[in-house]
């Protein structure tokens, strides 16, 4: 069942991408190009979404657990620190050369567009290259997983 | 500054925003999982226990299928137009993942869920993203004149 929602979510995360306008650089680069002829839409597309999430995942988080597993995966950290800010302003430069965040670039795949390819393999060969130089975070508490 | 007021693409855009955050709240109400696709794609590349594969797959491939099947079913609606040239697209695809998993999440997962969970991480990560993008395009478009 939970492969089955696995589908479902990813399936309707897809569809709603497309009619969003998401998968499409060109609306991407509109939307961060402030100075230029600037197009609003995409700020509606995370709007609607956090329209949804917000009462929702505020609604969930006071269960004990999910409908299908018996507890909610989520991350614990609370701080702010360099590789959060500094991890996210170069996902913005890659998002703002190129129009594309993971999602869509993943989505994009089925059209066979060779540079959509580019973009996907370069991305997983960046999130290599991330996990290779990281340093592991220092584990505290019991809760590390076995090597 | 000049806006383009297209009504109908802010409907489409509100409708597809709406898709997507049910999605997550399905994916987090049922299973209890953050729909963040750099952590989703991140996790079933790199993570050395194999328990999370099967659900990590089928979200990847239901992607992947949801945009085809609507692109299918509605011509015209999905249109990909690359805004960058080879060197740049491989060059952006590197940094998005580096950045992604570095920073922990990308527009779904920091944008999407986590500031739908009143996250300060992902609000400041957000908004670091939306600026360091805006002074991306403002560099690339207007100061060195690619693309357009």
């Amino acid at each position: 069942m939970k492969a089955v929602i696995a589908l479902f979510a990813g399936t309707l995360f897809g569809a709603g991408l497309v009619v969003g306008g998401m998968t499409d650089p060109a609306r991407v680069i509109g939307f961060l190009d402030l100075a230029g002829a600037w197009d609003p839409s995409l700020a509606f597309v995370m709007g609607a979404a956090i329209c949804v999430t917000l009462p929702t995942f505020q609604l969930l988080e006071g269960r004990s657990r999910p409908l299908l597993d018996d507890r909610f995966y989520l991350p614990t950290r609370r701080d702010l620190d360099p590789q959060l800010i500094g991890g996210a302003v170069l996902f913005g430069v890659g998002w703002g050369l190129a129009g594309l965040c993971p999602g869509p670039a993943i989505a994009n795949l089925w059209t066979g567009n060779p540079q959509v390819l580019a973009f996907v393999v370069a991305m997983i060969a960046g999130m290599w290259l991330r996990n290779r130089v990281a340093t592991p975070p220092a584990v505290t508490g019991g809760a590390a997983p076995a090597r | 500054m000049d806006i383009v007021v297209d009504v109908n693409s802010w409907i489409r855009a509100a409708v597809g925003g709406a898709m997507i955050g049910l999605a997550a709240a399905s994916l987090f109400a049922f299973n209890g999982r953050i729909a963040g696709i750099s952590g989703v794609v991140g996790g079933l590349l790199f993570d050395r226990q194999h328990r999370d594969t099967p659900w990590r797959s089928l979200f990847v491939a239901g992607l992947v299928l949801g945009a085809a099947i609507t692109a299918l079913a509605v011509p015209g609606l999905a249109v990909v137009t690359m805004q960058s040239g080879w060197a740049g697209t491989i060059l952006a695809g590197l940094v998005v993942g580096f950045g992604t998993r570095m920073g922990s999440g990308c527009t779904s997962g920091h944008g999407v869920c986590g500031i739908g969970r009143l996250s300060g991480r992902s609000m400041v990560a957000t908004g670091s993203f939306m600026v360091a993008g805006v002074v991306t395009v403002f560099v690339t478009r207007h100061l060195l004149g690619a693309g357009s």
